[in-house]
């Protein structure tokens, strides 16, 4: 079961990226020989085994909430003075519902 | 006197005793940097005129007599994944060339509390992604052993700043292992804390169930200064662990005589002969210090390489989907719509290796295949934290190699991912356990240029006054620069 130049088009296509051809076949055998390496765990029987899902050693777990106050936050100003297009205090994208 | 060979502590000796002013420790530096940066590429922004205000600052405080804090004046160069208010933050990549962050790291705002100066912002591998700092979107950073040598990664520009002295200390973060093997590549100190010991607050996500917030520095005391500063509970990090901070520093001459080291047989497997004898000599210099030397197994060792890297690209995945154009960084110039403007701006602005990590994290955890990979992952990952837990059973530390062979030549490993992953077999499995590391010098190869090779001390979780005090005893009794 390898990985095809199509297959990589489409993780493409999920992760928003707009892949050149060369791409394509470049990345078609690296991520091929990567997916094939990880296969590798597929040697251990872990039917058992619960899946890590958190790291914080577990005698030490960290209360998970804050009060819920209210704070001060970021000046709107501040918070758009990064943003490739802004309008009246606003982020601006081009236009969400695309003409048919 | 050269101020810039001074370590954090001669820098305070230096001003408490009014030998010097922070300004000309902070001049000196800038003026290292200067004629050293060019060549060695390991700040991608200096901020001199910030710094030297900041400097300025620290006289006036001395001048008025006030008691300093204790990073007074000194110098500290930081990962450009840290983001600092109103200092350019690019994580080394065109998706974010200008973007100037509105606030400071938790790491950050830390170390300027306890008085220290920022001086710029140091290269990387693009958003931390990389074992040689070869993926930085901007220029290469080179080790200042050797010219033609990477420095390691993914904060080789840290490790180089520290190591050709163009700063005492800096920060880092090691995900798999980006603060320790590189300051194994350079000769210097460098270490992660246990995961949740140093806040995330404002470090650019890569893997956030695998990153951390860490020092380089060229003592142990240094480095047990700069841990003090930074660690503890952070509000603005849930993950932070609410555990005491000790005085690490105050704690570095506690007695490691009969403690117990163990030595983990599977990370003796396929590295160079010349790191296998230098860390063979340095164990047994922990030997000769009192300590008790045991073999171990990490049975599972063999397959963290690719527990890691389902894991750390999986969260990639989903933490880089912010860089969509809208809110910062780069947008492309032209396209078609909203979806087209995403893609082309992510196709653009993002470089070769965080593209091939986006597309193996999305694959992982696309529709079908998350449970054969992801799911998986996170079981061996548990695998690999149970075999630290039964190793801390019967050993107080673990000593091993950092990386299995000293600093190589720019663009040698450039072509082949996997190779490049594989070198990472020892720093990776700590950091699935979530355990405290830190690599110090031990020794170097014998033939010029003399590369540098680390020994990596490995404790249980909050572990990291042990762990320093054998990293010290170690230092102390001249192991940094054991001879053959």
């Amino acid at each position: 079961m390898g990985l095809t130049e199509e297959n990589v088009r489409h993780v493409a296509e999920l992760a928003h990226l707009d892949l050149a051809d060369e791409e394509v076949r470049k990345f078609q055998p690296q991520l091929d020989a990567i997916l094939a390496y990880v296969q590798k765990l597929n040697e251990l029987d872990t039917s058992n085994v619960p899946p890590m899902a958190q790291v914080l050693s577990p005698a030490k777990a960290t209360p998970p909430l804050r009060p819920d106050q209210m704070a001060e936050c970021l000046p709107r100003e501040l918070a758009l003075a990064n943003a490739p297009e802004q309008s009246a205090g606003f982020f601006k994208t081009p236009s969400v519902l695309e003409r048919e | 006197m050269d101020l810039t060979d001074l370590t954090a502590e001669g820098i305070r000796q230096a001003l408490v005793s009014r030998q010097s002013s922070a300004e000309e420790v902070c001049q000196a530096h800038l003026k290292r940097i200067e004629e050293k940066n060019g060549e060695i590429g390991a700040f991608l922004t200096v901020c001199t005129e910030r710094a030297l205000e900041q400097a300025q600052n620290v006289d006036r405080a001395i001048a008025e007599g006030r008691a300093l804090p204790p990073l007074a004046g000194v110098p500290v160069a930081v990962k450009d994944v840290l983001v600092t208010r109103g200092v350019r933050t690019t994580c080394a990549s065109r998706i974010l060339e200008n973007y100037v962050p509105p606030y400071h790291a938790t790491a950050v705002e830390r170390l300027e509390a306890a008085g220290a100066v920022v001086l710029g912002k140091t290269n990387c591998d693009e958003f931390a992604m990389g074992s040689s700092t070869e993926n930085s979107a901007f220029l290469p950073t080179r080790n200042p052993i050797d010219a033609e040598r990477v420095p390691g990664g993914s904060s080789g520009g840290s490790a180089a700043a520290v190591g050709a002295h163009l700063a005492p200390i800096a920060l880092g973060s090691d995900t798999g292992g980006s603060i320790r093997q590189p300051a194994a590549f350079c000769g210097v100190v460098g270490m992660m804390g246990t995961y949740g010991r140093v806040s995330r607050y404002g470090l650019v996500a890569f893997a956030s169930s695998l990153d951390h917030v860490g020092p380089f520095a060229r003592s142990v005391t240094d480095a047990a200064r700069v841990l003090k500063v930074i660690a503890g509970r952070d509000s603005a990090d849930s993950t932070s662990a609410d555990v005491p901070v000790p005085d690490y520093e105050a704690l570095l001459a506690g007695e490691i005589s009969g403690l117990k080291v163990g030595v983990p047989r599977e990370y003796f497997e396929g590295l160079s002969a010349e790191t296998g004898d230098n860390i063979e000599r340095g164990i047994r210099m922990l030997g000769e210090l009192g300590c008790r030397i045991e073999s171990i197994t990490l049975p599972h060792t063999a397959y963290s390489i690719a527990c890691y890297y389902i894991i750390a690209t999986a969260e990639a995945s989903s933490n880089l989907a912010r860089y969509d154009g809208v809110r910062y960084g780069f947008r492309a110039s032209s396209y078609e719509g909203l979806r087209d403007m995403y893609k082309k701006t992510r196709d653009a602005g993002f470089g070769a290796e965080v593209k091939r990590r986006i597309m193996l994290g999305t694959y992982v955890l696309s529709s079908g295949y998350y449970d054969a990979y992801y799911r998986k992952a996170q079981q061996v990952r548990a695998l690999i934290a149970r075999d630290f837990l039964n190793a801390f059973e019967k050993v107080d530390v673990i000593v091993t190699p950092v990386s299995p062979m000293p600093a190589f030549k720019l663009g040698e490993r450039l072509d082949d991912p996997l190779q490049m992953y594989l070198a990472d077999i020892y720093t990776v499995n700590a950091s699935l356990a979530g355990i405290p590391g830190v690599s110090v010098p031990c020794g170097r190869t014998r033939t010029a240029p003399h590369l540098p090779i680390g020994m990596q001390i490995l404790a249980p979780h909050f572990g990291e006054v042990r762990m320093l005090q054998v990293a010290r005893a170690f230092e102390k009794a001249g192991g940094f620069e054991l001879a053959g």
